[in-house]
């Protein structure tokens, strides 16, 4: 595991994508053949599944070092990170124990179905066995949770490297049906199992916020300009008469949205269709809010259903009886596509993603405008030359998006964050105002640079009123504008409605805290929206 | 009447007139250690061990108004027996023991209990009172034996040449800086910043002996810094300067970096977790060689710490004072900062 845990430390210690895929590349050429597809799963996010609870991981480790119980809470709260506070915490090892990766992986899978007192006495006589970094590398592994800095595209463009293989390939291989414990590393970049397995799907094409005016991309005839929808991007598989529906975060979501199941019989085999997931109703798109009823739920109830029915609109096609058509130009793909929607005999649940006609760039700024009056959150435009591109690449497909709403808020918590930062209160509450009363509407945290951090923290140290555990609550006076994307009603928050993707976009020194948005203002807002 | 009052200028000792590290001008001001955040420019009078003189001259230009004492040697202020025993933070630091009618209190300032080879080794003073810092008052923080420490430092070093990188160390100019010039094996020359190099002069005309460094100037080649070692101040750390050298490599020597979420707060290629403070079992064993009935607990995580004192028997309170700000000491070191370039 020394090697992994060198590994993961070089990954930690560099905030640059070429030292990270160096030091990938040269740890798949050096590591243990067998470990490596572990590391593979364990990047992309395939879990084992979990054979202790955390629970039992944090009355061990607190058992273990004597410490009470607020004291370990206040360690993790600096730390942010459980695995890493245990490591931290534990008394050091009384002596060094070194088995490859794929070892310590199959010992820990072997605990399903031991007694409590079994997994204890092998979680402590390993914890015992392991310095600090190792300890931590050990947590993770039972947790199966490495969030560690890599995207899926860096980890393939090292493998594609190191393997001398088409990135494309490994992405189709690494995203596909396979178990660490059953494949080898040549197998895996090989693609051995991608030909026989029906349901792999395509790596997503993404794009990237526009960053010029669009006049400058030229003649608009080039450009296939549509909707760009805010729901769950999803790819549709058909092969060999099975379905198979892909969220992008690469999991599987077919039996979480059964109106689309007709597609099986209804879909030939060997097609490929990318799209948006979203909550539709007559025809219309409903808000994310109405859709996220829908999302990661083990069963699904007839209410569920019937308030936020599934609807999919289709963007591209990317298999065409069983040929991969990606480096098809869209024009192409896409009337293949009508084609494939046009034959199918049920209507209206997977449908087109309407393209928009407009005779010049004004005229399509204009369209935006009324972007959310449809819950759309602006446009896409996407060069008709353009091939179906993995993952994302500038130039071919843009993201115009509207802006975000605003609202002006006053800060009035505060709470310090992790490691270094546990000296600086970063963590922010933000309330508009409610006729005398002050209302929480967002939290947030990122948006403010080192500096101005720094001038939030000694305004805090000064003005601090109580203290609720990490919490202080502050005088009233600072004025932030706090930037979002959606609002919607909610019954969990006290101001009976939620910000969608709340963050600080800039500190307004020039107002005073009477000069803020009212609850009012918001609850107008969602009435526009709705 | 106790021995010391916290007031909002300082640590105030009334029997005997004078104030510990204070944080507004006073008459009388006795200080532990040279860092910005306990030694003020503006006291009518000062008193410090021997070594820590130089830096105040150097850092402030003072020179008539200090007054010296070594370690272990006692004199008497109004009645006051005041005597300085080794903090073991940086080179000079004290800690500062006050008798009076039998009472004891010692303030330690900022205190480490590992020797570091170069700051005279802590020393534990019994007393009734102990003042102590709680900079890394979590059980999260355990550092490494210095020694593994440096030798990862060299490693790193001996990486980035064979990478032709240019090592760039982030350390505080008083204190870390001497500790890794004293304490780094690596043969290759090392290049200081004008804030470490003044004080490096300041200690060895005071007769500390120190490695030899060079003093950064543009006149250094890029190849030759490349080929060497770079200490520069946290001031510095993100500078345009340290941009322009031959593909540098910024490691960072804090205590902070024993920590995943220190380092990525950071903009650095590495975290070297090297500290001058005492870490958790650091402070608990300090405190309980004092034998002291009552701990007053000064910055850092002062009330998780004063609370476990508490629960383990050791009567604890926290106090509020101005140390332990970080900016003091980076904000002298920054004065300098345009020397380099231009």
């Amino acid at each position: 595991m020394k090697r992994f845990a060198q590994l993961i430390q070089e990954l930690e210690l560099s905030n640059k994508t070429n030292d990270k895929i160096a030091a990938l590349v040269t740890y798949f050429s050096e590591a243990e053949d067998r470990d490596k597809p572990y590391v593979i799963a364990m990047f992309t996010g395939k879990r084992p599944k979990r054979p202790i609870t955390t629970t039992f991981i944090k009355q061990w480790a607190i058992e273990l070092t004597d410490l009470p119980e607020w004291l370990f809470t206040e360690s993790y709260h600096s730390v942010g990170d459980l695995s890493e506070t245990i490591a931290l915490v534990l008394p050091p090892a009384t002596h060094t124990v070194e088995k490859p990766l794929h070892q310590w992986i199959g010992e820990l899978a072997q605990l399903h179905g031991k007694t409590d007192e079994e997994k204890k006495d092998y979680i402590l006589t390993s914890w015992d066995s392991l310095a600090t970094q190792e300890r931590f590398i050990f947590n993770k592994l039972i947790s199966g949770n490495f969030r560690i800095g890599v995207s899926n595209k860096m980890l393939v463009n090292a493998i594609a490297k190191q393997s001398e293989q088409e990135a494309n390939k490994i992405m189709h291989s690494i995203m596909g049906k396979w178990q660490p414990n059953e494949i080898t590393y040549e197998e895996l970049t090989a693609g051995a199992h991608v030909n026989t397995d029906n349901s792999w799907p395509y790596p997503f094409c993404l794009a990237y916020a526009i960053d010029t005016e669009p006049e400058n991309l030229g003649d608009t005839t080039a450009w296939q300009a549509e909707w760009k929808w805010d729901g769950i991007r999803g790819q549709i598989v058909k092969r060999n008469g099975e379905l198979f529906i892909w969220s992008r975060g690469e999991e599987l979501v077919t039996d979480q949205f059964p109106e689309l199941h007709f597609l099986k019989d209804e879909l030939p085999d060997g097609t490929v269709l990318d799209g948006e997931i979203l909550a539709v109703k007559d025809g219309n798109v409903l808000s994310f809010s109405t859709l996220q009823q829908r999302l990661n739920r083990k069963t699904i109830n007839k209410s569920q259903l019937e308030n936020a029915p599934i609807g999919f609109f289709t963007y591209d096609l990317l298999e065409l009886k069983g040929t991969d058509v990606r480096t098809e130009p869209l024009s192409k793909r896409r009337q293949w596509l009508e084609e494939i929607i046009e034959n199918l005999t049920t209507k209206d649940i997977a449908i087109l993603s309407p393209v928009i006609e407009y005779k010049d760039w004004q005229e399509l700024a204009a369209i935006r405008e009324t972007a959310r009056e449809i819950n759309s959150e602006g446009i896409m435009l996407k060069n008709v030359n353009s091939i179906f591109h993995a993952g994302r690449k500038r130039g071919d497909w843009w993201k115009w998006k509207i802006n975000p709403y605003t609202v002006d808020t006053v800060m009035i918590y505060a709470q310090k964050g992790s490691g270094r930062r546990a000296n600086f209160y970063t963590d922010y509450t933000f309330a508009v105002r409610d006729g005398e009363k002050l209302i929480t509407i967002a939290k947030a945290y990122s948006g403010l640079t080192d500096k101005e951090i720094k001038e939030v923290n000694s305004f805090v140290n000064k003005n601090a009123i109580e203290k609720f555990g990490p919490v202080r609550t502050v005088k009233p006076e600072l004025v932030f504008e706090i930037a979002f994307e959606g609002i919607a009603e909610s019954k969990r928050h006290k101001a009976g409605l939620a910000l969608r993707f709340p963050r600080i976009s800039r500190w307004r020194k020039d107002k005073k805290a009477d000069e803020i948005n009212t609850l009012d203002d918001l609850r107008a807002l969602i009435s526009v929206v709705e | 009447m106790a021995l010391i009052q916290f007031t909002n200028k300082g640590i105030y000792c009334k029997q005997g007139d004078f104030y510990i590290d204070p944080w507004r001008p006073v008459d009388k001001a006795v200080i532990t250690h040279g860092h910005a955040d306990h030694a003020k420019w503006g006291n009518n009078s000062y008193l410090c061990h021997t070594l820590t003189k130089p830096i105040l001259e150097e850092r402030y230009g003072l020179y008539d108004n200090v007054e010296t004492l070594p370690y272990n040697e006692q004199i008497d202020i109004n009645g006051v027996k005041l005597s300085m025993f080794p903090a073991g933070h940086v080179i000079g630091s004290a800690q500062i023991r006050l008798e009076y009618k039998g009472e004891i209190v010692v303030v330690s300032g900022d205190y480490k209990t590992e020797y570091d080879g170069i700051s005279t080794a802590f020393e534990p003073v019994k007393c009734h009172t102990f003042v102590s810092e709680s900079t890394f008052g979590l059980p999260i923080y355990k550092w490494q034996p210095q020694q593994l420490i440096f030798d990862s430092i060299d490693s790193w070093i001996a990486d980035n040449h064979a990478k032709n990188k240019t090592s760039v160390l982030v350390a505080y100019s008083l204190g870390k800086a001497q500790r890794l010039i004293h304490n780094l094996k690596a043969d290759y020359p090392i290049y200081v910043h004008r804030t470490i190099a003044a004080l490096n002069a300041a200690f060895q005309s005071a007769g500390v002996e120190l490695p030899a460094t060079v003093q950064i100037n543009p006149d250094i080649k890029k190849e030759e810094l490349q080929k060497g070692i770079v200490i520069v101040p946290p001031a510095l750390a993100d500078s345009k300067w340290i941009k322009s050298l031959t593909n540098p490599a910024t490691g960072i020597c804090s205590g902070w970096m024993a920590v995943r979420a220190g380092r990525r707060w950071r903009s650095a290629d590495a975290g070297f977790a090297l500290s001058d403070h005492a870490d958790w079992p650091g402070l608990l064993d300090a405190i309980k060689a004092t034998d002291a009935e009552k701990v007053m607990v000064t910055h850092g995580s002062t009330a998780i710490f004063s609370r476990y004192l508490n629960e383990i028997g050791i009567e604890a309170e926290e106090v509020k004072t101005q140390y332990g700000d970080e900016e003091a000491e980076e904000s002298i070191e920054k004065v300098e900062e345009t020397q380099i370039t231009k």
